[in-house]
């Protein structure tokens, strides 16, 4: 295969004296630092992702500690917040919207995009469509240096005097356009601008990459429907980002050029801090246009590879075929399609035309039928299986269970009727939380556990998993459960203080139950840490493979090499779901086994 | 306590699955040494994880009847007090019923699948791997049961938001500013006068342009006062960064956007004094003030104020982050009978009035100088244009 070959040669463009039959002796900086390798870049990816997960996380831990014991003095704010924005310990107003805006912004992007789908994209492409590397490694390389310089500008802009942004994830100008309105707006803002438009950057650079890499490099006898649904999810969602980054982009320059050039793109007749500003003829409806039209896709890009990975965990673990492989690619592609033309959901009460908002309740409820289908077919998948219970396995059961949890409560949020009464309200936060950030973490979670062998070479403690999953997964449904229930009371979300509005006292109680999971939950994120360090050094070391699983990856030696493979590549010749096939001795049987002699395809 | 007590049970619930795990590790020494440490999940593992499955259900249900129970009386639900809220309101209940049918079912089947089939050694899984006939059921199903939904949505939404230009309705604006919010009442025309950012000056704080014969009889008030029964179409302005205009008890909501006029029309069908006497709102206020009470007291203890005793008003609360302060950006709704209404909007005085007044005052202060000032604002008319009355 020529793709394949060029591909090699790229791999080792600097030192063309070997082939990869010969241990080729990598430097400490080409090997873990600028590595071209797909493997080590997806660790990067992944451990750069869990740091600033950390950061997101414990930022939330900060203002639930606010929400429920608001203006009370706590040791832990003046320490991390400091004299500034907690004076004697007592969290400022500005800062709580800091720390909101930031926590949702690490977390959308820097954990659950770039962390879920840059990892398991990486890892997971080539090595289950049977090719060396990806189509282009350097590109590859300088996607991954692009995010980790926008995510230490990110965390950079934490330390300005000014305060980091805080108009909330969704910057909606003029608030975010104006460090008059509120002081985040100013470098802080800035910063947050240039973070972005670098991570954009690399996530085209990465999503480009793994399309032409699904389309161009799958080894012989791959065919579409014979991939994995891993890569199904990863190849739509590159595309949905293509398409849809490019366009927040826009939105971030043009912004960039109101704040700075004057222009009027987003801001018109605006009289703050006394003065008139010469802002004329600009709409911020044009803004929210703009950021939805990303902004919606943007959670389907974080769920869809979730979706993807649970699918394949699943399946490998109940020792059955995923239930319903066509439907299950047909529903991906109908949500990825429908995910563009939903956006206006998150605007029915921003002005627009309300005709607009017919067309888009309409579409928005569409989407749950695909969605409706892939949750049937997971509780079918598992249906008179043999479920082995790993801890991978546990948390594709628990993103299950959130997925139609938080699912179903946007059949309230899509109708633009109820969205009336709900909108910005605790409603939302429970339901978003559940459907796309407890749920995408639940699908990186098991791929960690799952794909940890390939990774690191070593297995993960398995004990430590099950306390990690039952401590989250009761934490989880504890958070965002009750938090339903004081949304339909009322409560606006980003309120840094609830007391002003005695109507809200009685739900104070509630503020401090989910707190107090939230805090227990964040905690005990610190097993799964130790678990993932100290198993890359001291875990048991893995077979080849352990799940007993059918896809390509596990043909691989343990060992990491250029190229994957050291002979050829093998060569696929069934679908990725032969699990408990009759006729075999065996409950799986790999990709690369070829049909004996009289034996049926069973699937359609 | 609750805290405690969530923390104590948690930290016991992991304490106790560390101990069981370990048990089953022990009890294993003896049978398999050679995969007992491989990391995967043997019988064992898949026996205790299958019943914590199961017990992980029950936990679900308790959660959702504990919610229903202590936090299940829902002010936002029932007691609307605008006459298109009972269609929202209704079409809520229908919603979250089906939404909690629906839940109950699958999260019953996706955990007890779980636990049923966990792994066995020696088990055989079924090889299924797909059926068209279920898999068109459960695309159809959903897609008739939504196809509902959205038809009974849009017409309540068409309903709600498009308002008749032939009906009689009474406008009000309400204006939005970090971190307050103003009314304007169109006077006895019924037509508010024009206005824009750049006529702010002193008391004129909603850029009302004093030229405009429309704008003559319009009045301002810093608490917002409607009649019962009447048609109000609200015109919402910002003078600075996107703000919500969220009415929770009237099922209304609207953004507030800089630069352009939003607008939402309801009836309001229950006065303030109604809204006290509905026992779910008597007995929610007691509550409110029980706990009020209770923090009054450690609040006298620590030489603080005591809060002041909770009744109930209607309010106007911000619902789109708009700086530091968001979170106490509020205004005042009181529901009239149309006789308090029309008294009410008597006793106020309108912006033009005060325009004098205070450029009365001024005068009397530097009595030169003031002629200026009007002449150079009159200058800036050709700049303008949004205006209130020019948007239908």
């Amino acid at each position: 295969m020529s793709a394949v070959a060029h591909n090699h040669d790229h791999a080792h463009g600097h030192d063309h004296a070997h082939d990869h039959e010969h241990h080729h002796k990598d430097t400490f900086i080409t090997k873990y630092i600028f590595s071209i390798d797909h493997k080590m870049i997806a660790k990067q990816y992944l451990i750069t992702g869990i740091i600033m997960g950390v950061i997101g996380v414990g930022m939330s831990m900060l203002f639930r500690m606010q929400l429920a014991w608001p203006g009370e003095s706590f040791k832990i704010f003046n320490v991390l917040l400091g004299d500034k924005w907690a004076p004697e310990g007592v969290m400022a107003n500005d800062i709580y919207l800091a720390l909101v805006t930031i926590h949702g912004t690490i977390m959308v992007f820097f954990v659950l995009t770039a962390g879920l789908s840059g990892t398991f994209s990486n890892l997971l492409i080539p090595l289950q469509i049977g090719a060396r590397d990806m189509a282009s490694g350097f590109m590859n390389m300088i996607s991954y240096w692009l995010f980790f310089l926008s995510s230490v500008i990110m965390v950079i802009s934490l330390f300005v005097e000014s305060g980091p942004a805080s108009a909330g994830w969704t910057i909606y100008p003029p608030l975010s356009a104006l460090p008059q309105a509120i002081s985040g707006s100013g470098t802080g803002m800035t910063l947050w601008l240039v973070s972005m438009a670098i991570f954009i950057a690399s996530s085209l650079m990465g999503s480009l990459n793994y399309v032409v890499t699904v389309i161009n490099l799958r080894t012989k006898g791959m065919s579409m429907t014979r991939l994995p649904l891993t890569i199904w999810a990863f190849f739509v969602t590159a595309i949905i980002g293509i398409l849809s980054f490019p366009v927040l982009l826009s939105a971030a320059l043009l912004l960039l050029m109101d704040r700075s050039f004057g222009t009027s793109f987003f801001l018109s007749d605006i009289f703050i801090a006394g003065e008139v500003l010469h802002y004329q003829g600009g709409s911020p409806v044009l803004f929210e246009h703009l950021f939805w039209f990303l902004g919606h896709p943007e959670v389907y890009i974080v769920i869809l590879p979730a979706m993807g990975l649970v699918s394949e965990v699943m399946a490998t673990n109940a020792r059955k075929p995923i239930f319903g492989y066509r439907a299950m690619i047909m529903s991906i592609l109908a949500i990825a399609f429908l995910s563009t033309i939903v956006w206006g959901h998150h605007m029915f009460v921003s002005g627009m035309n309300p005709f607009l908002g017919s067309v888009f309740t309409f579409t928005t409820l569409l989407i749950a039928i695909p969605s409706a289908v892939k949750a049937f077919n997971w509780i079918t998948t598992i249906w008179k299986g043999n479920l082995q219970l790993n801890p991978a396995m546990l948390f594709a059961i628990g993103f299950v269970s959130t997925f139609i949890t938080g699912g179903l409560t946007g059949i309230i949020l899509g109708d633009s009727t109820l969205d009336i009464n709900v909108h910005d309200t605790y409603f939302v936060v429970a339901h978003f939380h559940l459907v796309m950030g407890i749920s995408a973490l639940y699908g990186l979670f098991a791929g960690v556990y799952h794909w940890y062998p390939k990774l690191f070479g070593r297995m993960m403690n398995k004990n430590m998993g099950y306390i990690h999953f039952w401590i989250t997964s009761v934490c989880a449904y504890g958070v965002f459960f009750p938090m339903h229930f004081i949304g339909l009371a009322g409560l606006p979300r980003r309120y840094y203080d609830n007391t002003n509005f005695p109507l809200f006292d009685d739900l104070q109680n509630v503020n401090v139950i989910i707190t107090v999971f939230a805090l227990v939950g964040g905690v005990f994120q610190l097993v799964f840490l130790y678990n993932f360090f100290v198993s890359i050094f001291y875990g048991k070391r893995a077979e080849q493979n352990p799940w007993r699983s059918t896809t390509l990856e596990w043909t691989a030696p343990v060992e990491h090499i250029h190229g994957n493979w050291p002979g050829e590549i093998p060569t696929v010749h069934r679908w990725p779901y032969d699990y408990s096939k009759p006729g075999h001795d065996e409950d799986f049987v790999m990709q690369h086994i070829p049909y004996k002699e009289g034996e049926e395809q069973l699937h359609h | 306590m609750t805290s405690l007590l969530i923390i104590v049970v948690l930290v016991l619930l992991a304490v106790a699955l560390w101990q069981l795990t370990k048990i089953f590790d022990l009890t294993q020494v003896g049978a398999r040494v050679a995969g007992a440490n491989s990391q995967v999940a043997n019988d064992k593992d898949n026996n205790l994880q299958g019943y914590l499955m199961f017990g992980f259900l029950a936990f679900i249900y308790i959660i959702t009847i504990y919610c229903l129970i202590y936090f299940g009386d829902l002010p936002l639900m029932s007691n609307s007090a605008s006459v298109h809220g009972k269609e929202i309101d209704r079409l809520m209940w229908i919603t979250v019923v089906l939404i909690f049918l629906v839940q109950t079912v699958t999260q019953a089947l996706l955990h007890y699948f779980a636990f049923k089939y966990r792994g066995r050694q020696g088990q055989q899984a079924l090889y299924y791997a797909d059926n068209d006939k279920l898999e068109f059921i459960w695309s159809v199903i959903p897609a008739i049961v939504l196809a509902g939904l959205i038809l009974y949505g849009l017409y309540a939404w068409t309903n709600i938001m498009f308002v008749d230009s032939e009906e009689e309705v009474i406008e009000i604006e309400v204006y939005a500013k970090q971190f307050s919010w103003e009314a304007r009442y169109s006077g006895k025309d019924n037509t508010l006068g024009k206005a824009n950012v750049r006529y702010i000056e002193g008391v004129n704080t909603l850029g009302v342009d004093m030229s405009d014969p429309n704008a003559q009889d319009d009045i301002s008030a810093t608490e917002l006062h409607i009649p019962k029964g009447k048609k109000v179409l609200f015109k919402f302005r910002s003078q600075d960064v996107l703000h919500s205009a969220y009415f929770p008890h009237f099922r209304a909501q609207m953004n507030v956007v800089p630069g352009m006029v939003t607008q939402f029309a309801f009836t309001p069908s229950l006065t303030t004094t109604e809204m006290r006497e509905l026992p779910e709102i008597q007995a929610k206020v007691e509550r409110i003030n029980q706990i009020r009470a209770k923090r009054s007291e450690k609040l006298v203890a620590k030489g603080d104020a005591a809060l002041d005793p909770y009744t109930f008003d209607f309010f106007i609360a911000c619902n789109k982050i708009c700086g530091a302060s968001h979170y106490n950006m509020q205004m005042k709704v009181v529901v009239d009978t149309p006789e308090e209404y029309a008294a009410w909007l008597k006793g106020q005085k309108t912006i033009a009035e005060k325009v004098k007044e205070e450029k009365a005052s001024q005068a009397a202060e530097n009595a030169p100088a003031t002629a200026v000032d009007s002449a150079a604002v009159t200058a800036k008319n050709d700049v303008v244009s949004q205006s209130p009355a020019g948007q239908k």
